[in-house]
């Protein structure tokens, strides 16, 4: 097809003719339209809709708060240290850009654990969604990925320890392990090669996944379209003009109603910045302004808070706690004969996985330090099976039955309980409250086909619940 | 005529070809990379045995020197410290250091004292849970973390392992082994070589 060039009338505005002149040959209104000004968007979104757009700003000042930062920051294990002080006291405003970094590093987390808690509440995970929930489970990865490798740089007491307790975490791998820790530090400890090779990937490797998955999970959610506090379906409700009768422009309704939301968080956020950056100790931790040490570990290490609540998994697994795993995978897999209808097949490959495991769970095969990582790593990764685990027949829990919001409540507790436990020096009692809440963390997501299945659902109403203001 | 359904398998040659060469030059790229994270030529020399002066070393003192990046304590223990040892053995995972002796325990080292001297424990000073330094908790008695017959050892910050004044860690805690012994040697009664035994360097 030739090239057709959009004729203008010779007084339209300048503006129009620039913005005609691309369309012609970039796709600008359309992708503009496609994804904001037109994309039609339930119109019964409550404040838990107001993270994706805060995550999407944070990420932005992260980025740009970063770049500026890498102009004076000096990723060498001799200078590093030195060199954040020369941000704080030297570098004109350098304080300010530092704190809403660090600041926006903690902020990231609690509207990503918000954004996360929104979909388990609404089940926007569910089909057709799962997509969605997958790329934003993938960015949660980079996110941890990304705030471990960024708090190596200060070169401080708790960056120092925190990298080699994570680097040495895989060499709790049999037979690989040590050589893996080996590799990824680039040197028998931590040291100026694992700075320099962290940094990298803090500013380069990881960010530019992060935006991919990102782009990704928009050009999904536009797609698809978003989910809401009904868990209704507004695609099956088309009005006469081809949208979905219970959706609105996102343009300008939701631009103004997150630009308002954008400035209670900013709000909230300049407090902190500017009241109190280190928040006591969970956004910046005291031992992190004593430079690193090799030789000596700080009296009480913990990791930041937004790892806590998997660090507290990865404690609570001692060597006692391993007959209780045990039993535990072996009342699970005989749940899973007596009540599930998977096929005979599945039931054999998940009995031999369970054999397996529990074998090597035996004192004398594998330690209670490899089934620490193991289950570290599933709290996280298990998060992503969500979409398959969920055997509710509506998407939203204002429909389930009462007592799953209990369910949920005391999830959120345990979860909550993990975290508080992580950040706290172990004893005795701590520890078997760990473990407790661990084994509820696990049994919330393993027996959830089950669960989430029982009792008397509400009627889910064919419009969205909506009442203008 | 459909040239849709003709395959001039001449051609699929080739192509099958080019994909291969360019996946094998792909690969070794790739590893070449992956290649660049090893330890560096730098980073491996920096290994040396390093000698220490126990000159003027008072019963209950400990020093820590550094080895390949890792701190190593010379703790010289007084007679009551050495005797805590033998309330600790039933306690302790390991006793006789019989778990993977050869990277954990050089033979001279393979005793209730863990060392060649029996006052003088030389051990490096990483957890062997996660690799964070323990601190010293000398003094027995009941304490903040620690249970009510302590002997005197070392807790570990972490993840909350302890060890006896041997380093020999108490059983059900996350370590799973005794802190590492390395190998070492006495050139004379006050100096000693940490990284280097008569069996050579480690």
């Amino acid at each position: 097809m030739a090239f057709h060039e959009t004729k203008f009338p010779a007084d339209a505005p300048l503006a129009e003719k620039a913005v005609g002149w691309v369309d012609d040959r970039f796709p600008l209104t359309k992708l503009w339209n496609d994804q904001w000004g037109k994309y039609y968007a339930p119109k019964n979104f409550n404040f838990w809709y107001i993270f994706g757009s805060l995550a999407m700003l944070v990420l932005v000042m992260q980025i740009v708060t970063g770049i500026f930062l890498t102009m004076h920051y000096k990723p060498d294990a001799n200078l590093a240290f030195g060199s954040v002080e020369y941000i704080m006291r030297e570098v004109p405003w350098g304080w300010l850009v530092r704190y809403m970094h660090s600041t926006g590093a903690s902020a990231f987390f609690i509207i990503i654990y918000l954004h996360m808690t929104r979909a388990l509440l609404y089940g926007s995970y569910r089909k057709p969604r799962e997509l969605i929930w997958l790329f934003g489970f993938a960015i949660f990865l980079c996110l941890m990925a990304e705030a471990f490798f960024g708090y190596l740089l200060p070169w401080g007491q708790m960056s120092y320890w925190g990298a080699q307790v994570i680097v040495n975490l895989f060499g709790a791998i049999p037979f690989i392990g040590p050589d893996l820790s080996l590799w990824i530090r680039g040197d028998y400890v931590v040291s100026d090669a694992t700075l320099n090779r962290f940094f990298a990937f803090h500013v380069i490797a990881i960010p530019l996944v992060l935006l991919g998955l990102v782009a990704a999970h928009l050009i999904a959610l536009h797609e698809i379209g978003s989910n809401n506090p009904d868990g209704v379906e507004v695609k099956e409700n088309i009005g006469a003009d081809g949208h979905p009768v219970d959706s609105i422009p996102s343009h300008p309704y939701y631009t103004v109603h997150d630009l308002f939301g954008v400035s209670i968080f900013l709000l909230i956020f300049s407090s902190v910045v500017f009241f109190a950056p280190e928040m006591g100790g969970y956004f910046l931790e005291y031992n992190n302004f004593i430079p690193a040490d090799s030789l000596k570990t700080p009296l009480h290490i913990a990791p930041t808070w937004y790892f806590t609540p998997f660090y507290s998994v990865l404690r609570a697994i001692t060597a006692d706690f391993m007959y209780v795993l045990m039993v535990a995978i072996a009342a699970y897999v005989v749940f899973i004969w007596l009540k599930s209808r998977l096929p005979t097949k599945v039931k054999a490959a998940i009995a031999v996985v369970a054999l397996v495991a529990i074998i090597g769970m035996l004192p004398s095969i594998l330690d209670a330090k490899f089934w620490g990582v193991v289950l570290f790593g599933v709290s996280v990764m298990i998060l992503a099976f969500l979409p398959w685990l969920d055997y509710s027949k509506v998407k939203s829990i204002r429909y389930r039955p009462d007592w799953h919001k209990y369910v949920y409540i005391l999830f959120g507790l345990s979860f909550l309980t993990l975290g508080y436990l992580g950040t706290q020096a172990p004893t005795d009692g701590k520890t078997l409250l760990s473990q407790v809440c661990t084994l509820f963390y696990f049994s919330f997501f393993l027996l959830m086909p089950w669960w989430s299945a029982m009792g008397t659902f509400k009627t889910v109403p064919s419009r969205v619940t909506f009442h203008p203001h | 005529m459909s040239n849709e359904k003709q395959v001039d398998s001449g051609r699929r040659g080739v192509l099958v070809a080019t994909c291969a060469a360019g996946g094998v030059v792909g690969l070794a790229t790739a590893g070449a990379l992956v290649s660049t994270f090893q330890p560096s030529e730098k980073a491996k020399a920096a290994g040396a045995p390093v000698e220490v002066d126990l000159t003027g070393m008072l019963p209950g003192e400990m020093r820590t020197v550094e080895w390949r990046g890792k701190p190593v304590w010379i703790v010289k223990r007084t007679p009551e410290m050495v005797a805590s040892l033998k309330q600790t053995d039933d306690k302790v995972a390991d006793a006789d250091s019989k778990r993977n002796p050869e990277e954990y325990t050089p033979e001279y080292a393979r005793n209730e004292h863990r060392s060649i001297k029996p006052e003088l424990l030389v051990a490096v000073g990483i957890c062997t849970h996660l690799g964070c330094s323990p601190s010293t908790k000398f003094t027995p008695g009941p304490q903040a973390s620690l249970p009510d017959d302590w002997q005197g050892g070392f807790l570990c910050p972490c993840h909350g392992s302890t060890f006896d004044m041997a380093g020999r860690v108490f059983k059900n805690k996350p370590a799973p082994d005794n802190l590492q012994v390395p190998r070492h040697m006495y050139l004379s009664d006050t100096k000693l070589v940490i990284g280097k035994d008569e069996k050579g360097e480690a």
